[in-house]
């Protein structure tokens, strides 16, 4: 059963990049080991916590896309939890959500051509006047 | 007979003009209800006026417009959000808090 996954979670602000990068790399490598798939890794950078977490009133956050089964998130929370620098993780699962989204942009699209293609023009037009001037600007600066 | 009819009608006609008296002293929003002080403006749903389909716990700063100085989630009849979208709202929220991107309510900071 493929589902997709959102892992997120806090490591100790005073992590160097190096470091960083090496816990989502064995990270990342783990998911794969564990038959499943990494679609994405994001670091969203140090921010302050909005409570103390431990003893600590930052960190780093890092968001991990994995797709796989309920196994494999078992896999990586365990790891998470063993993994000494991580304070905090959480697990949400979006392949439901994003369903309902595609589904409700399905509706509302075939609603839009229903009324007429004028105002999806009109807001192109729009998109590239506005684009230009700023294509613009830097040339001149 | 006569007595009592006589003394009958005029109390009440007595008890009903205190009643009709009483009314409109007692309900300021009867009668005077045109006129009102302030103007109400009618609260929208933030998230049907601007097509917002997906209410993301990452997204702190949307989450925090509606959460109180307290850390609570303001209730609808305030922020005026329809009650699907306050339903996203709310789990959102408290999705953020448990990863300390929103503070739990009471948590002294």
């Amino acid at each position: 059963m493929q589902r997709t996954y959102e892992v997120m979670f806090i490591v100790r602000p005073d992590m160097t990049d190096e470091d960083l990068e090496k816990l989502t790399s064995t990270l990342s490598t783990q998911v794969t080991n564990a038959k499943g798939t990494v679609k994405n890794v994001e670091k969203m950078g140090k921010r302050r916590l909005a409570y103390t977490v431990g003893t600590f009133s930052e960190g780093i956050y890092v968001l991990f896309v994995v797709e796989g089964s309920g196994d494999l998130v078992h896999e990586i929370e365990r790891r998470l939890r063993v993994s000494e620098p991580v304070i905090k993780f959480i697990t949400v699962r979006i392949d439901e959500e994003q369903k309902r989204l595609d589904k409700v942009k399905k509706i509302r699209d075939s609603h839009r051509r229903g009324a007429g293609t004028h105002a999806a023009a009109a807001a192109e037009a729009a998109a590239a006047a506005q684009s230009e001037p700023a294509a613009e600007a830097p040339a001149q600066a | 007979m006569a007595d009592e009819m006589t003394q009958q009608t005029p109390a009440a006609a007595t008890a009903g003009e205190q009643r009709q008296g009483g009314r409109p002293g007692g309900r300021p929003g009867g009668p005077g209800r045109e006129q009102r002080k302030y103007f109400r403006r009618k609260k929208v749903c933030k998230f049907c006026v601007e097509k917002i389909d997906a209410i993301d716990y990452k997204d702190y700063r949307l989450l925090s417009q509606f959460i109180a100085e307290s850390g609570k989630i303001v209730p609808r009849r305030l922020s005026g959000v329809c009650t699907p979208h306050q339903r996203r709202l709310g789990r959102a929220i408290k999705v953020a808090r448990n990863i300390a991107l929103l503070p739990f309510a009471g948590t002294t900071r």
